[in-house]
């Protein structure tokens, strides 16, 4: 049933990466509860420009929960409470007349304050740079299963490979360590086997580079796996574990 | 050693390290535990046991030295961790909420880590690092549990270990790779219960060592 609902809304506003930021309240009046949260933000937005002010910055693209590119913490949750959305899945039927809603942008030295509740996450370009693809060379295109792969292990790597990079582990765990996303890139390749002649140098590499990048060091929180709106398992925390004791400490590789 | 340093040296390799020692001292507690069990069969008995374990000579100094290389490794590698965790996320949320991950004692491994460091040292200096030429082990705990804040001390440091292998049992388990929906389960289960089995089998005996005065 559709009805109309006035919320506030605490959003963070910063100008800029290095300008000081803080919240700002605003009334979200009359929102459908058939609206998603950026489409409330869009008529937040709206009457900001109306009334002569910057609107709210935020990151979005296909608004179908599939790309990775929205998302924020809503009242200290990840894309908002709900389990396995993305923000712009997240609707306002969730929400309640006269509610509060904290909105903040993803916290992390690794992903640093571009505007308002944008902030860049080219950090996790670099780590699939460092190492997150396997190196065929051209040619015809191969016969399809020409390489027999058993249902339970493409499952698995079709589970990691899930991961649309938006970022909510990192701004989930209390560490802000990427491990679930590096993990997820890791093991959709190691599981198949178009990625076993690279797993050793790529998990090095991608472990490394992540190091690198200043993201913090897993401490087991399980925060990640709660938080991702793919729901990737730290199962493959423990696969990416595997690889690098693997890789570092028994491989042939220097 | 850049081949064996360069791995360890990474967020994987430390973590890799505090679940090694971390088990090791999960092993050392059981063995404490049971060791001091003794306590319930008497006074006697409880020395027969010291007295036992002493006469293992060398073999008990090549454990301290190995539990001390373990704590050295645990501890800094540990404060490692915790600076750079916090140097990963400087500004903080100014509305913080579980999403069902966390748990009391995953949330506060840094602190009740810092808590059992300065415990095991005051704990060395109650009972190790003293003459026990006219006195028995056994003395010697009657008399520290005689105080209150004795009792109070060692029965709080024994509910913060606890509440700290409480995470890090499984956890380890995760860290070295042991994952698996058959017994990832049990082993979440198995840290619950051994905390609660550490908490009350240490945590009693103060009390009990005072009721027998």
């Amino acid at each position: 049933m559709t009805k109309n609902i006035n919320v506030t809304l605490k959003v963070w506003r910063q100008k800029g990466p290095h300008v000081k930021g803080g919240f700002e309240t605003y009334p979200a009046t009359d929102i459908s509860t058939d609206m998603s949260f950026l489409e409330m933000i869009d008529c937040v937005n709206e009457q900001l420009t109306l009334d002569g002010k910057e609107p709210i910055a935020f990151d979005h693209d296909c608004r179908e929960g599939i790309c990775g590119m929205c998302g924020a913490v809503i009242n200290g949750r990840c894309h908002g409470q709900e389990k396995g959305t993305t923000l712009c899945q997240l609707h306002m039927r969730h929400f309640s007349n006269g509610d509060t809603i904290v909105i903040e942008p993803w916290r992390a030295t690794a992903f640093p304050m571009v505007k308002d509740l944008v902030v860049d996450r080219s950090a996790f370009d670099q780590i699939i740079l460092a190492g997150g693809y396997i190196s065929v060379n051209t040619g015809g295109a191969p016969d399809a299963n020409s390489i027999p792969i058993a249902q339970e292990i493409a499952e698995l790597a079709m589970d990691a490979a899930a991961c649309i990079g938006c970022g909510a582990c990192v701004a989930a765990c209390p560490n802000a360590s990427a491990m679930l996303f590096t993990s997820a890139k890791i093991s959709q390749l190691a599981l198949l086997p178009q990625g076993k002649p690279e797993a050793t140098s790529r998990a090095l590499a991608m472990v490394n580079k992540m190091d690198e990048l200043c993201f913090g060091n897993c401490s087991n929180e399980r925060e990640c796996e709660a938080e991702c709106p793919k729901e990737i398992s730290i199962s493959n925390i423990a696969r990416l574990n595997r690889e690098f004791v693997k890789a570092g400490l028994v491989s042939v590789v220097k | 050693m850049n081949g064996l340093t360069n791995p360890l040296g990474t967020s994987v390799g430390k973590k890799l390290m505090m679940a090694v020692t971390g088990l090791a001292f999960c092993c050392f507690l059981t063995i404490h535990l049971a060791g001091n069990l003794t306590l319930y069969g008497g006074k006697d008995f409880f020395n027969s046991y010291v007295e036992h374990l002493h006469s293992l000579g060398s073999l008990v100094t090549l454990a301290e030295l190995g539990l001390l290389f373990f704590a050295l490794i645990h501890v800094l590698t540990g404060m490692l961790l915790f600076y750079q965790n916090y140097n990963a996320r400087p500004a903080r949320y100014s509305v913080n909420k579980r999403a069902g991950g966390r748990t009391l004692g995953s949330a506060t491994m840094p602190y009740t880590g810092v808590i059992l460091l300065l415990f095991v040292i005051f704990h060395l200096m109650n009972f190790h690092f003293v003459d026990k030429t006219n006195t028995t082990t056994f003395q010697l705990m009657s008399n520290a549990f005689a105080s209150p804040v004795y009792i109070f001390i060692y029965t709080f440091a024994v509910i913060i270990a606890a509440i700290h292998v409480s995470h890090g049992l499984w956890s380890a388990f995760q860290t070295l790779g042991a994952n698996h929906p058959k017994y990832t389960p049990f082993l979440r289960g198995l840290s619950i219960v051994f905390s609660v089995v550490i908490g009350i089998g240490l945590g009693f005996i103060p009390v009990y060592v005072s009721l027998l005065r």
